[in-house]
C-alpha cells in the first residue's frame, strides 16, 4: 500500500479516535478483558460438549455415573456463563470507549451479526437454564432424549455464537483483498467480510481446542475435588472424573496440531510477510515456548496414565515398558524444543560461526520437528492402548495375530514418519512441506486402525480385576492441574502470536493503529501480560470450583430433609 | 556397585550427569560440531530433569525407594556430617549461580535477533516499485544466457562480497571476525537454502539499513547495495550464490489463481 494513503489516514485520525484507561492503560485493559473473556468463553463452549457426550454415554450405555458427571459440569457452567458475559460486556464497553473509531468501523460492517450474536447468547442462556434445571424432571424415557437434545442445542447455539465472534477478529487479520483503506465500511457486504481467508480455519481450530480445554478444566476440577475429598467414595468418583477429562483433552489434543497447521498455512497464503513474522520473525520465539509447553502436555498426560496403571490389576505386565516410552518422549521434547536460531553470547556465536549450531541446527528445522511430534503422538497413543488393555486379557482366537498386526502398524507408521523426516533434509522446501501431510496421515491411519482392531479384540475379554478408582497418589492430581494451567497459558501465548502479527494495524493493511499503543509489545512484556491473564482466569475458575462444592453441600443438607439428592 | 546402579536415586543422578557430559562435552567433539550455547544446555537439562522426575515417580514403589536416601540424609543421626555438608553446599551453589547471573561482564549479552525478518510486500529499487510477492529471478527465464549471468555474478561477488562472506561463501572472509553478528554463511542450510530469491534480492538491495526493527538493523554492517549495483547485477550474484553452494532457492506455492502464488515461506 502506498505511503500517502497511510499519511492521509493518520491525518484523518482525530483526538477522539482513542480513549485512555487509568493506571494500566487502554491496550492493557482491552488485552486483559479480551483474553479472560476468551478463556471463559472456551470454558463455556468446551464443557457443554463434554457434558452432552457424557450424558449420551449415560443414556445409551445405561451408566448412571456419566449422567451425574454431566450434571455436575452443567452446574459449573451456570456461574461460568455469568463470568463470560461480564467479561464480554467489559470488553465491549472498553472497545467503544477506548477505541471508538475502530469500534465504529467494525460496527459499520458487522452490526447485523452483532444483533444476531446478542439474540443467540440470550437463547443459549435460556437453553442452559432449561438443560440444568430440567435435569431431574426429564430424567426418564423419551423425556430424557428431549433433555439430551437441549444439550445438543446448547452446543449448536454456542458454536454459532463463536463463529460470529470469530468473523470479527479474523476480518481484522485477513480482510478480503479488495478492501482498502479508502473503502467505505458501510459498502462492505456482511458475508464478504465474514467469509474471509482465516475465518474457517480459526473456527475449526477453536472448536477442537475448546474440547481440549473443556476436558482439561474438567480434569482440574476433578483433581481439586479429589484432593479435598473426605470419603473413599468421593475420591473414587473424582479420580474417575479426572481420568475421563484427561482422556478427552488428550484425544482432542492429538488432532489439534493438524487444525493449527491449516490455519498457519492459510495465514501464509493470505500474506507471506504475516506468515514469516509469525513463524520466522520475532514471533518465532513463541513457537519455541509453545514447543516446550506442548512437550509438557505430552509428558504430563502420559505421566498421569502411567501413575494410573498403579490402580489397575494386570497393569504390572506393561509397567516395565513405560520407561522406553518416556525416553522417546524426552528425546522428542528435546528435538522439538531445539531452536533453529539459538540465543548465544558473542563467544558462543563466534565458536558456532553464526547463530545456527553446525550440528544441533539440523534439529531446528521442520523436518526434525514434524518427526519428533508425530513420534510423540504415536507414543502417547501407545500409552493409552497399554492403559486400556491393562486389566483385560483378550480371549478371541486371533488375539495374538491381532496384537502382532497392531505392532506392525505402529512400526510402519513410525517408519513412514522417520523416512519422510530424514528425506526432508534432501529435498527443496516446497516438497518438504508436502511430506508433513504423509507423516500425519500415517499417524492418523495407525491410530484409527489400531483402535478398530483393539475394540474388536476386547469383545468378551477376560477381566483381570476392577480398576481401584481412588487409589491414586496426590501427585497424579497435580499432573492434572499442570495440564489445565499449561493449556490456559498456551491459549494466551498463541492467541497473542495470532493477534500480534497484525503489528500496528487494527485491520491488516486497511486500518492503522495510530494510538500511543501501536507498537507490538516485546515478547517478555507480552509473556508477563499473558501470565497475568492466566492468573486472573484461574483464580476466578478456582472460585467457580469452590462455589460448585458449596452448592453441592447445600444439596446434601437438603437430602437429609428428604429432598432429591443431586450430584455425588 | 550394583546396589547403586539399580537404585532409582542414583540412577537419576547418573542420568543427569551423563546427559550433562553428553551435551556439554560430547556434542562439541562430534565432527563439524561446536560448543552448545548455555541457553540450549539449560533447556536440554531442564527437559532431562523433567524426564528423570517422571521416571522416579511414575510408580509408587520406585518413588518410595527414590526418597529413601533423601529422607535418610535429612533425619538419620549417623548422616549428620552429610546433612551439614548438603545444607551448606546447596545454598552456596544457589548463591554462586545467582551471582553468575547478575554479575556484569564485558561480553555483550545474548542477543535475540530475528535472522529472517518478514520481508515487505513491495520495495522501491532506485525509484522503481518491485513487488516481492511471487517474484522469481527474471534471469532464469533466459536459460541460454545463464552461463553469462553466472560469470557476471561471480565478478560481482568477488569485487564486492568476498571480503566479508569469504572465498568459500561460508561467511569467513578476511573482515568477518570484525563483525558481530558474523556475515551470513551461504553454505549453511539455514540461510539462502531456506529463502526465496526475492527475499535474497530484498536483503542485498536494502542491506542492514533496510532491515525492519525486528531484524535489529543497527546490528548489521551490510551495505545497501542498490546504491552500488544494478538490478541485473544483484539477480546475477544471486544466481551465483545458489550455483556455487548447490542449494535450490525456495519456490512459491502455486495457488491456482494465476497470480503466481502467494508465498509459503515456512519450512
Amino acid at each position: 500500500m502506498a505511503d500517502p494513503l497511510l499519511l492521509l489516514q493518520a491525518a484523518a485520525d482525530t483526538s477522539r479516535a482513542y480513549g485512555e484507561f487509568p493506571v494500566i492503560g487502554a491496550r492493557q485493559f482491552i488485552w486483559i478483558t479480551a483474553e479472560v473473556h476468551l478463556m471463559f468463553a472456551a470454558f463455556v463452549l468446551g464443557v457443554p460438549m463434554f457434558a452432552v457426550v457424557t450424558e449420551a454415554i449415560g443414556i445409551f450405555g445405561k451408566d448412571e455415573r456419566y449422567d451425574r458427571l454431566s450434571k455436575e459440569f452443567t452446574r459449573l457452567l451456570l456461574v461460568a456463563y455469568s463470568a463470560t458475559a461480564i467479561w464480554g460486556a467489559m470488553l465491549v464497553f472498553g472497545l467503544s470507549t477506548l477505541y471508538p473509531r475502530f469500534w465504529a468501523y467494525l460496527t459499520a460492517i458487522f452490526a447485523p451479526s452483532m444483533w444476531v450474536y446478542a439474540a443467540l447468547f440470550f437463547i443459549e442462556s435460556f437453553t442452559l437454564y432449561l438443560y440444568y434445571y430440567g435435569w431431574d424432571r426429564w430424567k426418564k424415557g423419551r423425556a430424557k432424549l428431549w433433555h439430551w437434545t437441549l444439550g445438543i442445542l446448547l452446543n449448536v447455539w454456542g458454536t454459532i455464537v463463536m463463529f460470529i465472534a470469530n468473523s470479527w477478529l479474523t476480518y481484522m487479520m485477513s480482510p478480503p483483498r479488495d478492501i482498502t483503506p479508502t473503502t467505505d465500511p458501510t459498502t462492505i457486504k456482511l458475508w464478504h467480510a465474514i467469509a474471509n481467508a482465516t475465518w474457517m480455519p480459526i473456527n475449526v481450530h477453536r472448536v477442537i481446542a475448546n474440547v481440549v480445554f473443556g476436558g482439561a478444566i474438567v480434569g482440574a476440577y476433578a483433581s481439586y475435588r479429589f484432593l479435598a475429598a473426605r470419603t473413599e467414595e468421593e475420591r473414587a468418583h473424582y479420580d474417575w472424573m479426572g481420568y475421563v477429562g484427561n482422556f478427552i483433552a488428550m484425544s482432542a489434543l492429538i488432532v489439534l496440531p493438524f487444525a493449527g497447521y491449516w490455519l498457519g498455512r492459510e495465514i501464509y497464503q493470505y500474506d507471506q510477510s504475516m506468515g514469516i513474522t509469525m513463524m520466522g520473525g520475532f514471533m518465532s520465539w513463541l513457537w519455541v515456548i509453545q514447543a516446550f509447553l506442548i512437550a509438557v502436555l505430552f509428558l504430563t498426560g502420559n505421566y498421569y496414565l502411567w501413575i494410573g496403571m498403579g490402580r489397575i490389576p494386570g497393569a504390572e505386565r506393561f509397567q516395565p515398558y513405560t520407561k522406553y516410552l518416556l525416553i522417546v518422549l524426552v528425546l522428542g521434547a528435546i528435538v522439538w524444543g531445539t531452536p533453529h536460531t539459538m540465543i548465544a553470547d558473542s563467544k558462543e556465536l563466534a565458536a558456532m560461526g553464526g547463530s545456527h549450531h553446525p550440528f544441533l541446527g539440523a534439529l531446528g528445522v521442520m523436518s526434525a520437528k514434524n518427526t519428533a511430534v508425530n513420534l510423540m503422538i504415536l507414543t502417547t497413543f501407545l500409552s493409552f492402548l497399554l492403559y486400556r488393555r491393562a486389566n483385560v486379557r483378550p480371549v478371541v482366537p486371533w488375539a495374538r495375530a491381532g496384537t502382532l498386526i497392531q505392532a506392525g502398524m505402529f512400526a510402519v507408521a513410525a517408519g513412514v514418519v522417520l523416512f519422510y523426516g530424514i528425506r526432508g533434509y534432501f529435498v527443496e522446501a516446497i516438497v518438504r512441506i508436502g511430506y508433513s501431510v504423509y507423516q500425519v496421515l500415517a499417524v492418523l491411519a495407525c491410530i484409527l486402525f489400531v483402535t478398530v482392531i483393539d475394540v474388536l479384540m476386547a469383545r468378551g475379554a477376560q477381566s483381570l480385576g476392577a480398576i481401584r478408582w481412588g487409589k491414586m497418589p496426590p501427585r497424579s492430581q497435580y499432573a492434572l492441574f499442570i495440564l489445565a494451567v499449561t493449556f490456559t497459558w498456551l491459549m494466551g501465548l498463541m492467541g497473542f502470536a495470532r493477534s500480534g502479527i497484525r503489528q500496528y494495524w487494527h485491520v491488516w493493511q486497511v486500518m492503522q493503529d495510530t494510538s500511543a499503543y501501536a507498537a507490538t509489545p516485546a515478547l517478555g512484556y507480552a509473556s508477563k501480560m499473558i501470565s497475568l491473564c492466566v492468573l486472573i482466569f484461574l483464580s476466578l475458575v478456582a472460585f467457580v470450583f469452590w462455589l460448585g462444592g458449596l452448592a453441592e453441600k447445600s444439596t446434601f443438607v437438603a437430602t437429609e430433609r428428604g429432598a432429591q439428592h443431586v450430584g455425588h | 556397585m550394583r546396589r547403586y546402579t539399580e537404585h532409582p536415586f542414583w540412577q537419576a543422578v547418573g542420568i543427569l550427569l551423563v546427559a550433562y557430559v553428553v551435551v556439554v562435552w560430547v556434542v562439541p567433539l562430534l565432527p563439524g560440531s561446536a560448543i552448545v550455547p548455555k541457553s540450549v544446555v539449560l533447556q536440554y537439562m531442564a527437559t532431562v530433569l523433567v524426564g528423570v522426575l517422571i521416571y522416579v515417580s511414575d510408580s509408587e514403589e520406585r518413588w518410595q525407594r527414590f526418597k529413601e536416601p533423601i529422607t535418610a540424609m535429612l533425619v538419620e543421626p549417623r548422616l549428620r556430617p552429610v546433612r551439614s555438608g548438603v545444607l551448606v553446599v546447596v545454598p552456596v551453589l544457589v548463591g554462586l549461580v545467582a551471582y553468575g547471573q547478575v554479575q556484569t561482564t564485558v561480553a555483550a549479552p545474548p542477543n535475540l535477533r530475528s535472522i529472517h525478518p518478514a520481508p515487505p510486500t513491495e520495495i522501491t529499487f532506485r525509484g522503481k516499485a518491485i513487488s516481492l510477492t511471487g517474484l522469481e529471478n527474471p534471469l532464469r527465464q533466459h536459460p541460454d544466457s545463464l552461463p553469462a549471468y553466472l560469470a557476471d555474478g561471480k565478478r560481482v561477488y568477488y569485487q564486492n562480497c568476498l571480503p566479508c562472506h569469504g572465498d568459500h561463501l561460508d561467511g569467513q572472509g578476511h573482515f568477518a571476525s570484525g563483525f558481530n553478528p558474523l556475515p551470513a554463511n551461504f553454505q549453511d542450510n539455514g540461510t539462502i537454502a531456506q529463502l526465496t530469491e526475492s527475499f535474497v534480492f530484498w536483503r542485498i538491495a536494502k542491506g542492514g539499513p533496510g532491515l525492519p526493527r525486528e531484524g535489529t538493523p543497527w546490528n548489521s554492517a551490510m551495505p545497501k547495495w542498490e546504491d552500488f549495483l544494478t538490478e541485473r547485477e544483484i539477480w546475477s550474484v544471486i544466481l551465483f550464490l545458489y550455483d556455487q553452494t548447490g542449494w535450490t532457492p525456495r519456490t512459491w506455492e502455486k495457488t491456482g489463481t494465476g497470480d503466481g502464488g502467494r508465498g509459503t515461506g515456512h519450512d
